[in-house]
């Protein structure tokens, strides 16, 4: 009964961002409009405004992760508010408390936004209904990983200066990739043409329906690409249950300068990260400066992350 | 106990395809003395009468799949809670299933809850034992023992017998003991973690999916089995359109087995679960519109005998979890038979298709005297207002837990009475 009665005494839901599939294409538009002055500013030697002081921000990762989650402590402490790192992989939820019990603890320490990452799809949505505070979905799952597709697409707009026409490949374990997930929403919704590349062990059910063209030849899937997403390929994947063996995935799946020419002569290489060299991109392609944007996606990736803060804790 | 007589009300008996206007009679042993058009208000004599102006009169439901909590699990259901649910929804007689802690595997644990459910139960329990001891699939039960003392079938519930030779030596086996089998068919490997019907329900939701070749690959084996023992064998739980072309395939040979549906498969789809609704994770998972079309169908055309609620209570916290981690199952036995009429108010079943899978077909698979309005038959009755709309509340469920899959579902058709053994154990008003 306590939890229902608390339940009814917020008046309106602050704003979330759990996923690309909430979003308008309006919403997409200022985020990416507004991770272009955070570009700049990120640039610049002084860095820190205090658009959120007095703000607080609570990271809170159920997963090991390294590059999201000092992405967006960067990006709050940048903003000016007082961000906290709660690595939860190793404390309370060993201790056998739920997910949602963490929540409303926390939520009891009143923050302004929190950040959440979590091994099962959904756990962002969850949360999101027993706390009073703004959720970003820093991953969940194999559901949705909204900021990474976002940073993704503001990195394919500095690049190419459009996304509308161009032709995406994103290639590799598309089953278990909310990268993958959200990329083809929003891609989709930008107006660029999509396609998925894989072995079929491990292409989602019913892929063609999120408005796709799947594809478990590379060289097929990448004829004419303008974009080549590589998507990380989980080492225990490829012990013969997925796929038959590191080597063979290699030979056809990994991204080398052989497979790169049926692209576009300027097709851009990107990865999220973090990246198995010679598995499931060659080693000297990663680092080619003509043909890699992975770094650039990185810095792109603080941006937006800036950008959805302020969306969310600024403009309710 | 004094005779009454039930009169003025649509009679509906399945066993004997039965659907007339008349009277129920009852005499002093709670069983049926006669029923049919002949007995009126007027013929019965001076004894208790219960006018039933434009109601219907229908045997006590048999629930062929109910989760107890006892023993181990009592705080999410045990005998009284299940009792009261049960008979508010018409059903008077329930099938248990072995998945308790203890399991139901040995003579003493069965001798246990038969002694349990004697004591604390109202409604009527037939309790099924393990297939296998501890439910792992390894070595089969005592089955003629727990047969002598009061099993009426074999189920390892949950879970489905994985190996092949040991499946083969229970087919073998069992038919020297005439002992029922009763398998829930579901591959560990292919549905290994999965959570969700594989479709693009679970792409979009990121959920691992299970796929339905997971239930036609062990129904195929199942049934090739049988085809070699003959013993008798029940599948429990069809989900998906091409299990049924497979039990098509064997009833047109005269492979002799029956099957069932839980009410869910038939109402639900896998639309239903939206963002994450934790309630409706089942097992086996809601499938496609287009199962669910072909199941109805099945029921149609006997491929499906009969329907249950698979009532598998599960408290709050169980279900307050992500998807992946949340409990399976939903509460369902007080709203089976409302669900189930959606059936016919939406003209996919008839009525009388409808109420022998509740009834007249359980009694027979299981061997149980229930199930008809016959003359000698325990007076087990429910009588039924078909119109009356009412709406699904958490509050108003009596079972112990609370996880009925159709919150705020609103229904037409509701349980006023219910006799056992020819007393009023549930009265609406």
């Amino acid at each position: 009964m306590a939890v229902l009665k608390k339940k009814q005494a917020v008046k309106k839901s602050p704003p979330h961002l759990l996923g690309i599939q909430d979003l308008s294409i309006l919403t997409i538009q200022k985020i990416l409009e507004s991770s272009l002055e955070f570009v700049e500013l990120n640039r610049q030697s002084e860095k820190k405004l205090k658009l959120l002081n007095g703000k607080t921000q609570i990271n809170l990762f159920f997963e090991s992760s390294t590059r999201t989650l000092s992405s967006f402590e960067l990006a709050g402490k940048r903003l000016g508010a007082d961000v906290m790192n709660m690595n939860v992989s190793n404390s309370a939820i060993k201790k056998g408390e739920t997910l949602i019990d963490t929540a409303m603890t926390l939520n009891a320490m009143h923050p302004d936004i929190l950040v959440i990452r979590h091994q099962d799809s959904g756990a962002a949505n969850l949360l999101s209904q027993k706390v009073n505070c703004s959720v970003i979905n820093a991953g969940d799952g194999r559901r949705e990983h909204p900021t990474q597709a976002l940073l993704d697409a503001m990195t394919i707009k500095m690049k190419k200066g459009k996304i509308e026409g161009l032709i995406v490949a994103i290639c590799g374990d598309i089953m278990h990739s909310r990268v993958a997930r959200s990329n083809i929403y929003l891609l989709n919704m930008l107006g660029a043409e999509v396609r998925v590349i894989g072995p079929s062990t491990l292409m989602p059910n019913s892929i063609e329906k999120l408005g796709v063209k799947s594809f478990t030849n590379m060289e097929e899937g990448l004829q004419n690409a303008d974009i080549i997403m590589m998507l990380r390929m989980q080492t225990e994947r490829m012990d013969g249950s997925y796929v038959p063996s590191t080597r063979e995935y290699y030979e056809f799946f990994a991204l080398d300068y052989k497979k790169i020419k049926k692209a576009k002569a300027d097709a851009l290489i990107m990865h999220p990260g973090p990246m198995n060299r010679g598995i499931e991109i060659d080693t000297n392609l990663a680092d080619d400066i003509n043909r890699s944007i992975i770094i650039e996606q990185v810095e792109m990736g603080v941006a937006v992350r800036m950008a959805c803060l302020k969306l969310l804790l600024l403009e309710k | 106990m004094k005779k009454k007589a039930i009169v003025n009300v649509r009679i509906i008996d399945p066993k004997n395809n039965i659907d007339q206007l008349g009277g129920i009679l009852i005499n002093e042993l709670g069983q049926i003395e006669k029923s049919g058009p002949e007995i009126t208000k007027e013929n019965v004599g001076d004894i208790q009468i219960f006018n039933c102006q434009n109601k219907i009169a229908i045997p006590g439901l048999i629930d062929s799949r109910v989760f107890v909590g006892e023993p181990g699990f009592e705080y999410k259901e045990n005998y009284r809670t299940l009792s009261e649910a049960a008979l508010s929804g018409g059903v008077t007689s329930v099938v248990t299933m072995p998945n308790t802690d203890p399991v139901i595997d040995n003579v003493s644990t069965l001798d246990f809850i038969k002694r349990r459910a004697r004591d604390k139960s109202i409604i009527k329990i037939y309790p099924l034992a393990a297939l296998t001891k501890n439910i792992k699939g390894e070595e089969m039960c005592e089955f003629g023992l727990l047969n002598l003392r009061g099993a009426f079938g074999f189920t390892d519930g949950l879970r489905c017998v994985q190996n092949n030779r040991v499946m083969d030596h229970i087919f073998n086996y069992a038919k020297n003991k005439d002992s029922l089998i009763v398998q829930f068919i579901q591959d560990n490997e292919l549905s290994k973690n999965g959570v969700i019907n594989e479709g693009l329900v679970s792409t979009r939701l990121g959920l691992k999916g299970i796929p339905g070749v997971a239930e036609q690959i062990i129904l195929d084996r199942d049934l090739r089995l049988l085809n070699e023992y003959k013993s008798k064998y029940h599948a429990s739980l069809i989900s998906t359109k091409k299990s049924l072309s497979i039990v098509e395939y064997w009833k047109k040979r005269s492979l002799q087995f029956t099957t069932s549906v839980s009410i869910n498969n038939l109402s639900l789809n896998e639309n239903d679960i939206g963002e994450f609704r934790t309630f409706l994770k089942l097992s086996p998972p809601l499938r496609s519109e287009e199962d669910r079309l072909a199941l109805i169908e099945g029921l149609n055309n006997s491929l499906i005998d009969i329907i249950v609620s698979d009532h598998k209570p599960e408290d709050e916290e169980s279900k307050r979890l992500t998807f992946q981690q949340a409990a399976s199952g939903a509460s369902g036995i007080e709203t089976l038979l409302s669900l189930a009429l959606e059936l016919y108010h939406n003209k996919s079943c008839s009525l009388m298709t409808i109420i022998r899978s509740l009834t007249s077909n359980p009694a027979k698979l299981f061997g149980i005297n229930a199930g008809s309005l016959e003359k000698n038959y325990p007076a087990d009755i429910a009588i039924l207002d078909l119109d009356k709309p009412w709406v699904i509340k958490k509050d108003n469920i009596r079972s112990k837990s609370k996880n009925t899959a159709i919150e705020n579902k609103k229904l037409q058709g509701k349980v006023e009475k219910t006799f056992l053994n020819g007393n009023l154990v549930f009265d609406n008003k």
